[in-house]
């Protein structure tokens, strides 16, 4: 429907789908089509319907109703899974098996073999190879999974919070690695609750809630969907006055700086200019994804 | 130690899929040597004490219970080796994660039943040593081999059944169902005391049970069995089978995955 991008290949996806687990509705007419060489990543609180509609796409499900397809195909057909990487959140692998030995089984599944070596450079394994998956930490063994992902070169990759359990070097190294896949023209699913992951990564970003896709677009639309701003500044007024203001979304302090969220950040910055002459360090923002995620899920309860 | 997979960058054959799943199957099982003692002692360990030591130096005891052993030590490998792994592989997300995947679920189940094989022909090494020695067991090397041919032929229902196991129940009671089962089952079948000595009407009932025409088949070897003709034996035990594979194939796309 809001697809610029209608000529690029769609190479996954689900059309008015639906999935019920006894009376609750995880999905409810989901649509989602992923596009070849994007970053979609699928935004939405806990019980969305995130997981559920990536499962779909994996084979680990079947829909009530709807279709789904994996390059056209049915997505058992052990050909479209070979076009595929997989990173789940919480799949726990076989803990005597040392590194190199997930990586060999993992790799004979896949006719698109990568060079060993530049999984070990991607994923920062090197020095695990022969250590036992079981006695790894935990970021050491997200590590390893997303080797496993990354083993074969494939057409897409499903990511479920990639990210989780890493520290902020490592997060970095994976993006930077994910940039070098979407710079191969492999498409990228991303599930994640950090947003300023799909912030640093995403083309294209999805807003789940309740079990249907309540906001579609780039980072930006999305950012521009909702009206908030945000202004910072360090000022004498007290807050609890300016939180009694017309269109105050919210007022906190960050250290000695009062940040003021607002739809009409014209308005409250005039209110503040003339109420405070010795108002300084003025800055005003267009709200993050974070904020407008918050917003968009908001409008969706109400 | 991983140079199978040096030499083939693109290359794609599902023989090399189920190579390398056999041989890390074997590794895992290897490094998990508390999963594997007790398949491979116990059933010695009983025939050294009943068959050998209480059989009071009969050979005949000895070559009976020999027989019976044989089939008792076979099928734990397959009922524990495909019950309880399945089962916590089941739960641990194992499974989960070769469903997203490409992996080929043959590759699994056959590399779980080359363990199994693997481990009742190591147990029915260990049965015939104890037996030709210290039970003075003397049988011709053709009654060697039938019997070893029969043993290893006999653990493929038990990987059949251990699957449905694993697919049906969960991690944590896995053990405790299939010990519900293997015991009773060895029990009923006259595999620890001859069908005679049973309770009549148990007796009656024990070509319910798998394990009963297995054992039937090797007594037939020492011309120990009850009588019944071979075929009756064979005819139950393929169909045994293939309506436990029957039932896997249909439980396992329907099993849900953690």
């Amino acid at each position: 429907m809001s697809d610029l991008q209608d000529s690029k290949t769609i190479l996954a996806k689900l059309e008015n789908v639906s999935k019920r687990y006894g009376n609750l509705t995880a999905l409810n007419g989901m649509n989602l089509s992923v596009k070849a060489g994007e970053v979609l990543a699928l935004l939405g609180p806990n019980g969305a319907g995130k997981t559920t509609a990536v499962s779909l796409l994996l084979n680990l499900i079947e829909a009530d109703s709807g279709q789904v397809s994996l390059f056209d195909q049915a997505p058992d057909e052990l050909s479209a899974r070979q076009r595929i990487g997989v990173m789940l959140q919480s799949a726990e692998l076989p803990e005597t098996l040392r590194v190199s030995e997930l990586i060999a089984l993992t790799q004979s599944y896949y006719p698109n073999k990568r060079a060993l070596a530049e999984i070990y450079e991607m994923a920062g394994i090197a020095d695990l190879l022969t250590r036992a998956y079981g006695k790894l930490s935990g970021g050491q063994q997200r590590r390893v999974q997303f080797a496993l992902a990354i083993c074969a070169k494939v057409e897409i990759l499903f990511l479920d919070e990639p990210t989780v359990g890493l520290d902020i070097e490592a997060r970095e190294a994976m993006w930077g690695s994910l940039r070098k896949l979407v710079a191969e023209g492999c498409a990228i699913v991303l599930t994640t609750h950090y947003l300023e992951e799909a912030e640093a990564l995403a083309d294209r970003v999805m807003v789940i809630a309740q079990g249907s896709v309540i906001a579609e677009g780039s980072v930006e639309s999305i950012r521009s969907r909702v009206s908030l701003r945000r202004i910072r500044c360090v000022s004498a007024l007290n807050i609890e006055v300016i939180k009694q203001w017309a269109d105050i979304d919210s007022a906190t302090y960050d250290g000695q700086t009062l940040v003021i969220q607002t739809q009409d950040a014209e308005s409250v910055t005039r209110r503040l200019l003339n109420e405070d002459k010795n108002l300084q360090q003025l800055e005003i923002k267009r709200a993050g994804l974070a904020e407008a995620f918050v917003e968009l899920t908001k409008e969706q309860a109400a | 130690m991983n140079t199978t997979n040096l030499s083939m960058n693109s290359s794609y054959s599902a023989l090399s899929v189920y190579v390398t799943e056999a041989r890390l199957e074997f590794i895992r099982m290897l490094r998990m040597p508390m999963f594997a003692m007790p398949a491979l002692i116990f059933p010695a360990m009983f025939y050294s004490l009943f068959g050998i030591l209480m059989g009071s130096g009969k050979a005949e005891v000895s070559a009976y219970l020999l027989a019976t052993y044989c089939i008792f030590g076979v099928m734990g490998p397959g009922l524990f080796g495909f019950g309880v792994s399945v089962a916590m592989e089941k739960d641990r997300g194992w499974l989960k994660w070769r469903r997203a995947v490409p992996a080929l679920p043959g590759a699994y189940f056959l590399s779980k039943m080359i363990m199994a094989l693997i481990f009742a022909f190591i147990i029915f090494v260990e049965l015939a040593l104890l037996a030709g020695t210290l039970g003075g067991v003397h049988l011709e090397l053709s009654q060697w081999l039938q019997l070893m041919l029969i043993s290893l032929l006999s653990s493929l229902p038990f990987c059949a059944m251990g699957l449905v196991i694993g697919i049906l129940v969960n991690g944590q009671a896995a053990p405790a169902v299939v010990n519900f089962l293997y015991l009773p089952m060895a029990f009923l079948s006259g595999l620890w005391l001859p069908i005679g000595m049973l309770p009549k009407f148990l007796g009656k009932l024990a070509p319910i049970w798998p394990s009963y025409h297995s054992s039937q088949i090797a007594l037939k070897v020492i011309g120990a069995d009850l009588g019944a003709p071979l075929w009756q034996h064979v005819v139950y035990l393929i169909v045994f089978t293939l309506v436990m594979v029957w039932l896997a194939v249909t439980l396992w796309s329907r099993m849900k995955v953690k």
